[in-house]
């Protein structure tokens, strides 16, 4: 990070992950807005632009919400971009609000994301028949179970791997009251034994639908100086970020270990000065729909080698009180607001190294990594976040 | 600021209906011309942006398959907005003033086509709790600013004929037009109201096509520009700014938030949306003509969408790209020293961008 200012996140608010039909959708919004500006010691006049992140339209059918939510946002007079690029969304909303700050275009950015499940239906938006394709209905289970199957089919992982990530995310959801599924007393078994959804993803494997929100205020380095001087709270910095995109659909192309996913943390980690992941990262909060994502994720940027993801997972570096936990906040698996899943892991990582993570607070996390995916994982966005100042 | 300018801007005729090309047909061969007219292989290119919309396409990631036109491999830098492709235009010129690279290429496409019943989609843009469940149609809305503007006696139905008919003609020199032609204004008055006072020439048409824009920093502009054979049109500032969602909740007569994104352009640019030759506006409904003069405070003289504006020829979410495209272009052969693109969003011009473009010294 070095040819540019430094960036920093100096407030974080999200909302309870849910299904929360009691709330409208601006209301939900509001929620995070409100709590990332008081985290921040901001008001709306404070701010000089917005960055929505926001899944597809008809998932919740609200065509362009920044439209309707720019009241909820704050942002009557503002800039405000509505970005969309899959499930990684919520990385590129915040990486973009970083680039406005690079750019000398904002000094104090807010990023907003959100997703209200319960008001449209994921499955069916996922599932659109479409001219001259076949209409399977499968929704994002349906894409992505093959490519598990072809992982565990080169690495030799056991099939136990995937029950024992959903334990452990199910398990580091109960120190997160935010998380949507509360699950305290999973086991292997129990997930072992869950309905099978698609062939090898179990039900207590996949990630729910949920209502959500999320904000972060992204700032330069002298704003964050002054505001968390005047908080008490301190900064998150931005060690390194990046996003990557790659086609979708090709003979030559690889869906277990993405060529954009591994360049875009190959870059991330070279600003950030890593040379050796595992060992220079406190923790990890990856995009993790599914159990298998983990070992796959893990792999594919670089914290673990080929073949060696579920290996970490076997022995349990990355539970809670591994020394690599994975999604100690409970990830996807516990709660998915696609809409605002990619920014949550943005935040919780910036979360963990500010030390104001909660119950789910890892010992001395100083460096973490956040990640989003989006897509068939075409899209790919990650940022290493630390207490330093880089 | 770093010098950022257009140096290539292609466009696909704007059709009613393409019904031959998928959404990457459409789209392809015209970043292939963009490219093509400036001698380089699409990996010179350091990022790209592009603007689509899943509601207009009908279909959950409508961008996937546009990004099938891009081929994004090996591994591209890469971001989209759920927008007019206008705001895509102010992501990618906001990525190169970081400096990590010098080209940028963005697209828009749009098939407004698709639809059924248009109606049955553009509610959905509305507050999904108090505005959508009235299921305005989709001149309601424009309807009711067109009648404030009267009201107010901003403009007249025989000022919005002939804002028009000016615009259809001045499409009759533009090939890529879907609608042009010579129109009387006594004729165009004498056709039925779709909202009063609004009638059908005077909304925008429904209509598919794509168009894309190359951006480039500093001497590799000069340099990229040179082997087009045209001048950079130099982006020298754009701003934009969001207003109240509600239409009840504001003042429909006036557009504050061009008025703003205006005064920031200004100090930005170091001239005036008034010192500029062309200014393309996106222009939806013949009203927000006599609106967007007045919030820009552009002067009589100013040669207004000579390409014939969103009029002739609107395709949903590349219709203000095109305005940024047509401004360049207008620099590019020399009509014109300075231009103002703008572009909107949103229910009576909710959302507005206002873009600065100069010419070489």
């Amino acid at each position: 990070m070095s040819r540019h200012e430094r960036i920093a996140v100096v407030g974080v608010g999200q909302s309870q992950q849910a299904k929360q039909r009691q709330t409208s959708i601006a209301g939900l919004v509001r929620e995070s807005v409100d709590a990332a500006l008081a985290d921040a010691g901001l008001g709306f006049g404070d701010i000089d632009a917005v960055v929505l992140s926001k899944t597809p339209d008809l998932f919740d059918g609200v065509m362009q919400p920044e439209l309707y939510l720019a009241d909820a946002m704050g942002a009557v007079n503002l800039p405000v971009t509505r970005v969309f690029t899959g499930g990684s969304v919520g990385g590129h909303a915040a990486i973009y609000a970083a680039h406005l700050v690079q750019a000398g275009l904002a000094e104090r950015v807010l990023v907003v994301a959100y997703s209200k499940e319960s008001e449209g239906d994921f499955t069916w938006a996922l599932s659109r028949p479409l001219p001259f394709h076949v209409s399977l209905g499968a929704g994002a289970g349906g894409h992505f179970s093959p490519v598990i199957r072809e992982y565990i089919h080169r690495s030799g992982a056991p099939e136990h791997i995937g029950w024992q990530v959903a334990v452990n995310h199910r398990l580091n959801a109960t120190r997160n009251p935010l998380a949507h599924v509360q699950m305290p007393d999973i086991t292997v078994e129990k997930v072992r034994d869950s309905p099978m959804l698609w062939d090898p993803v179990r039900f207590l494997e996949s990630c729910p639908t949920s209502d959500g929100s999320a904000a972060v205020v992204v700032t330069g380095e002298d704003e964050a100086d002054r505001i968390s001087a005047g908080t008490g709270r301190p900064p998150a910095w931005v060690h390194g970020m990046a996003w990557r995109t790659e086609t979708g659909h090709f003979a030559g192309r690889d869906e277990v270990n993405p060529q954009a996913g591994a360049d875009a943390a190959a870059d991330a980690y070279a600003q950030a000065g890593i040379t050796r992941p595992a060992d220079e990262l406190d923790l990890a909060e990856l995009y993790i729909p599914f159990s298998w994502y983990e070992p796959i994720w893990l792999e594919n940027i670089g914290i673990a080698g080929i073949g060696h993801g579920w290996r970490m997972v076997d022995d349990g570096r990355t539970a809670f009180d591994g020394d690599l936990p994975v999604n100690p906040s409970g990830g996807v698996l516990s709660g998915n607001p696609t809409g605002a899943t990619g920014l949550v892991r943005f935040a919780e990582a910036a979360q963990q190294v500010r030390g104001l993570a909660g119950g789910h607070q890892v010992d001395g996390a100083r460096r973490a990594v956040g990640h989003a995916m989006g897509g068939a994982s075409q899209f790919h966005a990650i940022w290493v976040v630390g207490a330093e100042r880089p | 600021m770093r010098e950022v300018g257009v140096v290539a801007f292609a466009q696909s005729d704007c059709l009613a209906a393409n019904r031959g090309d998928d959404m990457a047909d459409i789209l392809a061969p015209v970043i292939a011309e963009a490219v093509a007219s400036l001698g380089i292989e699409r990996s010179d290119i350091d990022f790209f942006c592009s603007g689509s919309h899943d509601f207009h396409e009908g279909r959950t990631f409508a961008y996937i398959e546009s990004l099938d036109s891009v081929g994004a491999w090996p591994p591209i830098s890469e971001s989209h907005v759920e927008m007019d492709a206008a705001w895509a235009v102010n992501e990618a010129w906001s990525w190169l003033q970081l400096g990590e690279g010098d080209v940028a290429l963005v697209y828009g496409i749009g098939r407004g086509s698709l639809a059924t019943d248009p109606d049955q989609v553009s509610h959905t843009l509305l507050d999904p709790y108090y505005l959508a469940p009235l299921h305005p149609h989709r001149h309601a809305i424009a309807g009711l600013q067109a009648q404030a503007l009267l009201a107010a006696g901003v403009t007249t139905e025989a000022a919005l004929a002939q804002v028009v008919a000016r615009s259809l003609a001045a499409a009759l020199g533009n090939p890529h037009a879907q609608r042009s032609g010579s129109h009387a204004v006594h004729d165009l008055l004498a056709q039925p109201y779709v909202a009063s006072p609004l009638r059908a020439h005077d909304a925008a048409p429904l209509g598919d096509a794509a168009a894309v824009l190359v951006l480039a920093a500093g001497d590799r502009a000069r340099e990229l520009a040179a082997r087009a054979g045209r001048r950079p049109a130099w982006i020298r500032a754009m701003d934009h700014r969001m207003a109240t969602h509600y239409p009840g909740s504001r003042d429909l007569t006036r557009l504050e938030t061009v008025e703003v994104a205006a005064q920031r352009a200004t100090r930005m640019a170091g001239f005036a949306p008034a010192d500029v030759d062309v200014a393309e506006l996106h222009t939806e409904y013949s009203h927000a003509e006599p609106m967007l003069v007045q919030a820009l405070g552009l002067p009589v003289g100013t040669t207004l969408n000579p390409s014939g504006g969103p009029l002739a020829g609107n395709p949903t979410t590349a219709t203000g790209l095109i305005r940024l495209g047509e401004a360049a272009d207008r620099i590019a052969d020399g009509s014109a020293r300075r231009a103002l693109a703008h572009a909107t969003s949103g229910p009576a011009l909710q959302h507005n961008m206002v873009s600065l473009l100069e010419g070489e010294e």
